[in-house]
């Protein structure tokens, strides 16, 4: 008997209403959604895309962009604890190191959030939505690789339950629940999420406390290139705006390589999952604000540094394209990139005790994305009703 | 009649026609003051005797205010009152005053107050206000104490500044409690009251919106 035949007559019936396990028919159906082919894709007749992408395979693709930052952010965390220690083991040491350090994260990520997600799901006997199958990836991806797993556990879990669930779950959220995640972290611990001790691992990889016979350096504190502009000691000359563009620099573990970004952003862009529109207005409208800033102000970063540092570019790239949070409207995507581009910048270079503008400007674009979207829409019915009127 | 509706005069408030969490009154107090348990429980005690006091005395009076200037009086009466309570807590608990701030104050503008007064005491006996004045603000002060207490075990680690999870989780040998700022956090605060509103709609059906 073949396997799928075995699965659709055998195991199937079991979770179905009236079988053994009918309670648990939303985790069988994610998992069977996951590894074949969905069951029921459009009629194949009448004017209708017939094919299998469903969100499942969409939020694959966006998966599939994230893996590039993702490995040159481990071997990153590797070779940042490198430097501290003033050794030099290899790029793959240097790789293993940091796998090491990522991995716990991304388990207890989607642990948590997953194990929330189909705890929900079961309870309302829908499917399991696909949403946090990105998000999963991305909360690891943009906290300090010092972090402590148990308040990556804590951040999930809050931002699952009260900036997605609360609000009917995936595809219905306001907020990005990533950097709802994020910014919980960073208001509920903030000693934890900036400074100059968290951005460079220095115990072993696994935990935070040195192991016997492990080299590990205690007390490392570095400023990051961020950190440095928050207090006004940052000089554009020191700070190689190459080490930031290919990211060997101190940061998150994940945005620090703007390059391994872009080339994420070109396979989102050629697969059309996210809006260039959002993408391109986002990098101008930060570009924009940098030159501003640039020409006032002597010791500024310039306007490669400024894109290149921080969470500029992941923001960009990974969380403000997110298509349930922004803008629908093609003019008013122009507007949201633009907004979020500008306010990055700004709250980057004038607010300190915010040393990373990114998050906070896509959150507040998301919370403005539903009022622009408004307006954009409004104004075009005036334009017309003008136009008939006439 | 009046003896029917004692009880619910005086139980309502408490739980199924609360005035913060089904009224959704006296929300600004209810984030601002409820970081410490200590300053929330002062602040509850507080408005629950401003509001039984001004409820029985505008109650008392209610045959003799001229409609057209009632708002006003009921401003005096409520003011004096604020003030009473405001000089008290400044003579013997200075510090909680202090972490009160303008919030007793405010107490005056405090919407609970002039809905009672506006809804109940200018149409009923002195006794029955009191009990609604009673039943309104302990029902206040309860949902205060419930949301303090959350918000400083998680925010500071203590109940009424006494240290409670640290020292309980340094006994099994744990590296500490390290405090959630998030709950010091107004944000944090509605929050909770959310959740609160969010299990009394589940527990009653009939309090949930069409």
């Amino acid at each position: 008997m073949k396997l799928n035949d075995y699965i659709n007559e055998k195991i199937d019936p079991l979770f179905q209403k009236g079988g053994k396990y009918e309670k648990l028919w939303s985790i069988y159906d994610s998992f069977h959604t996951f590894l074949f082919v969905p069951r029921h894709t459009a009629a194949r007749k009448g004017v209708q895309v017939h094919d299998s992408v469903d969100s499942k395979r969409v939020i694959m693709m966006v998966i599939l962009a994230l893996v590039p930052a993702a490995l040159v952010g481990m071997w990153n965390v590797g070779y940042q604890h490198d430097l501290a220690l003033g050794i030099n083991d290899g790029w793959f040491m240097q790789f293993l190191y940091g796998l090491v350090a990522f991995l716990p994260k991304v388990v207890v990520s989607y642990a948590v959030g997953l194990g929330i997600e189909m705890a929900v799901a079961c309870m309302k006997r829908e499917e399991v939505a696909e949403g946090f199958l990105a998000t999963g990836l991305l909360i690891p991806m943009i906290v300090p690789v010092n972090t402590p797993l148990w308040m990556i556990a804590v951040a999930t879990a809050f931002s699952v339950i009260f900036a997605k669930e609360i609000f009917g779950g995936t595809g219905m959220n306001i907020f990005n629940p990533a950097l709802i995640t994020r910014a919980f972290l960073f208001f509920a611990y903030p000693k934890a999420m900036s400074g100059d001790e968290v951005f460079v691992r220095t115990g072993s990889a696994l935990c935070n406390s040195p192991i016997e016979g492990t080299a590990v350096v205690d007390g490392f504190s570095g400023a990051t290139p961020l950190a440095a502009v928050a207090d006004g000691t940052f000089d554009p000359v020191t700070y190689s705006t190459m080490d930031a563009f290919l990211g060997c620099i101190p940061g998150s573990i994940a945005e620090t390589s703007t390059l391994a970004i872009l080339l994420g952003a070109c396979l989102l862009l050629v697969t059309r999952v996210a809006s260039w529109r959002i993408m391109c207005s986002v990098f101008v409208g930060g570009a924009l604000m940098s030159a501003i800033i640039a020409a006032f102000s002597e010791n500024a970063p310039t306007v490669a540094q400024q894109l290149c540092l921080g969470g500029f570019a992941f923001a960009a790239v990974f969380m403000a394209t997110d298509p349930v949070t922004g803008c629908r409207t093609n003019t008013g995507k122009y507007i949201y990139g633009l907004f979020i581009g500008v306010m990055a910048i700004l709250i980057r270079m004038f607010n300190t005790g915010y040393p990373e503008g990114a998050m906070m400007a896509v959150l507040l674009g998301n919370a403005c994305a539903p009022l622009i979207d408004y307006c954009v829409v409004n104004s075009n019915i005036s334009k017309r009703a003008k136009r008939v009127n006439a | 009649m009046a003896n029917e509706k004692k009880p619910g005069v005086f139980t309502g408030p408490l739980w199924t026609n609360n005035p913060v969490v089904v009224q959704v009154l006296g929300i600004c107090s209810a984030l601002a003051v409820t970081t410490q348990m200590k300053p929330a429980l002062v602040m509850g005690i507080s408005l629950t005797c401003v509001l039984a006091f001004a409820n029985v005395i505008i109650s008392v009076l209610r045959n003799t205010i001229p409609n057209r200037i009632r708002i006003i009086v009921q401003l005096v009466v409520v003011a004096a009152l604020v003030i009473l309570v405001n000089q008290i807590l400044k003579a013997y608990v200075y510090d909680v005053s202090k972490a009160l701030s303008v919030y007793v104050g405010l107490i005056i503008t405090n919407c609970i107050l002039m809905g009672r007064l506006e809804a109940f005491a200018l149409g009923n006996k002195p006794f029955p206000a009191l009990l609604d004045g009673l039943g309104n603000g302990i029902g206040y002060a309860l949902i205060l104490f419930i949301t303090a207490t959350l918000r400083e075990l998680f925010g500071s680690g203590t109940l009424f500044g006494y240290d409670v999870l640290a020292r309980f989780v340094n006994e099994a040998g744990y590296d500490g409690y390290q405090n959630c700022g998030f709950f010091t956090m107004p944000a944090a605060a509605l929050i909770i009251l959310g959740c609160i509103i969010w299990y009394q709609r589940a527990k009653n059906p009939d309090l949930q919106d069409k």
